[in-house]
């Protein structure tokens, strides 16, 4: 082995760009890694991290920049390459054949010539010795989540990796296998291996981490030790702390509630979803109230459940305009007046190969003035709310009345805005209303909310752009695993507040929650 | 030279209406050399197979009376697979639509009177559609692939049928022959004209005008077409997905079951062992064929029962299998299939096998 004695890194990235068309994903970016330590890689949705592990992984190549493995310069070409150094990876959505065993699964990842029977002993034993209980002839139908996961982290020790990347590995497994899973991490580590770790969550990071690289925006902005560092201020490094100046004109003394939740309360049978556990908030005519949190907390659960989507087992839990409608569907929902935009545009809140005047349809079918009269849909009417959309969100393009799929991101989101802002709805809820939209885009929309509540509607706005928040709201109450804190008015809630409430400061104890 | 498939950047328009002609213009070029394999002369064959039919008065009506059902079932397939509901099983809900149908002469058989004509064809359509309810409800509540259950569950109709055509409801003064009682007067479909030309093809216009109307213009088919499309989107809109699965099944049956009852209750007079020459099988690729849109599936149902004449001429005419119309028919959903991915890819001719590599 020739091993350069001067460098005490096991990987090293030094400087690396990557450049998607405009888009710097990593604007350079430096990560160092010894053997033996768990690291971190910490950021928000979209800060880089992942273009930065399918660098290392080999899926894709930098822009500029260079990696070091044992102190040498290599390329990684692909993840076979990068299998061959001794990196393996563990993806955070499993690639596994339901209708086959565990053995036949792992043998699919390896060379052709691998002996069955033997392997299926070799799996037994390095599942045994990590602490990874699998019966090698199990069918994966049959297992758990957790049991799952072993099956790609075994696929990865089976290679004898000198590094392991891991994916968001707890974001799918219950706290006892998550600990389970720690004592695996810190035994890899305890024989000299590296672990770069990405994860969300903050007090597990601090636990098991030894080093942390955070990123934001693509740059690197922070390398730090976790156990030197609160979950506050961890969380504060990775949204920023340059948070817009709060705005001075508040709206005036916000109006009668119009939309209340009560306990609300959603179980999930997604196991890589997020339960809602007795949330409570309400939003006053004429106010902004965000809803602030890392992404996975159960935002996309929480808008399914106030827009009717997924309505809830008890009416009491929804309100709006004071009247109960929690076992209302969306339809009926909307017929009280409420709107409501997804996060993902295309297939969500638009059917990508209809036209646009048929995306009307799609949510103004039981509200809109005509749009559908006696069961049959007017066509003219439909394609004037699109001109009227068109006109007044500026949405540009080519021709009268193009297939939804043929508009940029951010036209389209000013389409689906603009399609309920039309129906002047007296309470909307937008989840990430400028999410991947360019700067004219989102500052028409910001507007727009806000000329909505001022005048006199609830706005409710899910969000993980802070910058955003602060722009347009006038109370903040944040998500965490499924629960919801109070919603504090914008200008007294701290950033250090902030960042301890995403942590999970306010979640209530296990053996309450448990209790409920 | 290699040949490279190249996805477009949106669905080719043109090709959504060249591909059905381009498939048959295969299926003729290809049958053409199966009939040269056969010793035949390829240009009369193909003339017996496709174009004779349509020679005579005879004929035009025969094929009216193959159309007829090809284009119920059709037409309600086309609805089912828009909404990416799969049903395979219109044979079986043929066949439980013409047994409810048929249940009225069975047992009323001396009774007498326009009423029993149309209570004949409403239990067909009750039976089709509750026939076609079982794979909806068994998708809906279990998750089963509805694929799988319609399909087996026509081997479950045609053997009650095969059953109750051997057993209780075989004919007495029948000297033994598997078959129900005879159908008369106002058990039998009107006629329209001398043949054997009945109101089942009224039904089947009339059927596919109100479909037309109800996938391009009504909220219903609008929904449907959205559960297809992005079952998100739908769910967003404030469709469900279980509603449309039940509509679909349900409507799908219903058609197929007033197809089966018209085929016993119009050109067969009486149940039989078969009812069908697999019409519920065929209306699949009339669905296909005709783009899934009910005028469309009108124009294929027409092309398909051709089909079915063609190889009852060339059994006649040429002596060769029966068979040779399900080869046809194989053929055709063969590579309507096949052309569809011009819908979506256009065909690049490469310069040169080991000239252009990856980069």
């Amino acid at each position: 082995m020739n091993v350069d004695s001067s460098s005490e890194y096991l990987l090293e990235a030094r400087n690396i760009v990557k450049v998607f068309g405009e888009l710097r994903a990593n604007d350079d970016v430096t990560l160092s890694l010894k053997p033996g330590e768990i690291h971190a890689l910490l950021g928000e949705n979209g800060a880089g991290k992942s273009t930065l592990v399918k660098i290392i992984y080999g899926s894709l190549q930098a822009t500029s920049g260079q990696l070091f493995w044992k102190g040498q310069p290599v390329t990684v070409a692909n993840p076979a390459a990068a299998r061959e150094l001794g990196i393996g990876m563990v993806f955070q959505h499993f690639s596994l054949f339901d209708a086959l065993t565990v053995t036949e699964n792992i043998a699919l990842a390896l060379p052709a010539d691998v002996d069955i029977g033997a392997l299926a002993g070799r799996i037994e034993k390095v599942s045994n010795d990590y602490g990874l209980p699998l019966r090698p002839d199990a069918l994966v139908a049959d297992l758990s989540v957790g049991e799952r996961q072993r099956i790609e982290i075994v696929r990865c020790l089976l290679q004898e990796p000198r590094l392991l990347i891991m994916d968001e590995p707890t974001a799918v497994l219950t706290p006892q296998e998550a600990d389970q899973l720690f004592v695996t991490l810190e035994r890899l580590a305890s024989e000299g291996c590296g672990v770069l770790y990405i994860s969300h969550r903050l007090e597990e990071v601090k636990r098991i981490c030894h080093d942390a690289t955070i990123l934001r925006h693509g740059k690197l902005v922070a390398r730090v030790d976790p156990q030197q560092e609160t979950a506050a201020s961890l969380a504060n490094l990775m949204v920023g702390a340059e948070v817009a100046a709060v705005k001075a004109d508040r709206g005036g003394v916000p109006g009668s509630p119009l939309l209340e939740l009560v306990d609300l309360s959603l179980p999930t049978n997604d196991p890589f979803g997020v339960a809602l556990k007795n949330i409570n908030l309400t939003i006053r005519a004429g106010e902004i109230v965000a809803v602030a949190g890392v992404a996975g907390n159960g935002q996309s659960e929480f808008f399914d459940a106030v827009s009717g989507e997924q309505p809830s087992a008890n009416n009491e839990t929804v309100k709006m305009s004071g009247e109960a409608c929690g076992r209302e569907n969306i339809t009926r929902r909307r017929r009280r007046h409420a709107a409501f935009v997804p996060e993902e545009r295309i297939g969500h809140g638009a059917v990508p190969d209809f036209p646009l005047s048929e995306n009307v349809v799609l949510t103004h079918h039981a509200v809109g003035e005509g749009v559908v009269r006696k069961g049959l849909i007017n066509r003219a009417a439909a394609r004037d709310v699109n001109s009227a959309v068109t006109e007044l969100f500026d949405v540009r393009k080519g021709t009268p009345d193009p297939e939804a799929r043929s508009l940029s991101g951010g036209n389209l989101q000013k389409f689906v805005v603009g399609r309920e802002m039309t129906r002047e709805p007296k309470i909307l809820v937008v989840n990430q209303p400028t999410w991947g939209v360019d700067a004219g885009a989102a500052a028409l929309i910001r507007q727009a909310l806000i000329d909505l509540a001022r005048s006199g509607s609830a706005v409710l706005v899910i969000s993980q752009d802070l910058d955003e928040i602060f722009e347009i709201s006038d109370r903040i109450a944040v998500i965490s695993r499924g629960e919801m804190s109070e919603a504090y008015p914008a200008e007294e809630l701290s950033l250090e507040q902030i960042g301890l409430l995403m942590a999970g400061a306010h979640e209530k104890a296990p053996e309450k929650a448990a209790a409920s | 030279m290699m040949i490279v498939l190249e996805k477009r950047s949106e669905q080719s328009k043109a090709m959504t209406f060249l591909s059905p002609v381009l498939a048959i213009g295969l299926t003729v070029v290809i049958g053409g050399f199966i009939f040269t394999g056969l010793g035949l002369d390829p240009f009369k064959a193909l003339y017996i197979y496709f174009i004779e039919p349509m020679t005579s008065i005879w004929s035009v009506e025969e094929l009216i009376v193959k159309a007829a059902p090809l284009i119920l079932i059709g037409a309600g397939l086309a609805v089912c697979y828009t909404a990416n509901v799969w049903n395979i099983g219109a044979e079986g809900q043929l066949t439980i639509g013409a047994l409810f149908g048929a249940a009225i002469p069975v047992y009323f058989t001396a009774w007498q009177s326009p009423l029993v004509l149309v209570l004949m064809l409403v239990l067909g359509a009750v039976g089709g559609a509750l026939f076609g309810a079982i794979p909806a409800l068994l998708k809906n509540r279990f998750g089963a692939n509805e694929i799988l259950t319609s399909l087996m569950l026509v081997y479950v109709a045609q053997l009650l049928l095969d059953w109750l055509v051997r057993g209780p409801w075989r004919d007495p003064q029948g000297f033994n022959f598997p078959q129900s009682v005879p159908f008369e007067g106002w058990q039998l479909l009107p006629l329209l004209g001398e043949g054997r030309v009945h109101i089942g093809a009224i039904l089947a216009v009339v059927a596919v005008i109100i479909l037309w109307i109800m996938m391009g213009r009504s909220l219903r088919g609008f929904e449907i077409r959205v559960i297809g499309r992005s079952p998100r989107a739908g769910a967003f809109a404030g469709f469900g997905q279980k509603r449309v699965v039940w509509f679909c099944f349900m409507l799908s049956g219903a058609l197929a079951g007033l197809a089966g009852i018209c085929e016993v209750a119009g050109p067969s007079g009486q149940l039989q062992p078969t009812i069908s020459p697999g019409y519920g099988f065929t209306a699949i690729i009339v669905a296909f064929l005709g783009r899934l849109n009910p005028i469309g599936v009108l124009f294929a149902g027409i092309l398909l029962a051709i089909s079915y004449l063609g190889g009852e001429a060339a059994q006649v005419e040429l002596g060769i299998s029966d068979k040779t119309a399900q080869v046809f028919q194989g053929m055709l959903l063969f590579f309507i299939l096949a052309c569809d991915t011009l819908i979506h890819y256009r065909i690049k001719f490469a310069p040169g096998a080991g000239a252009a590599k990856e980069a």
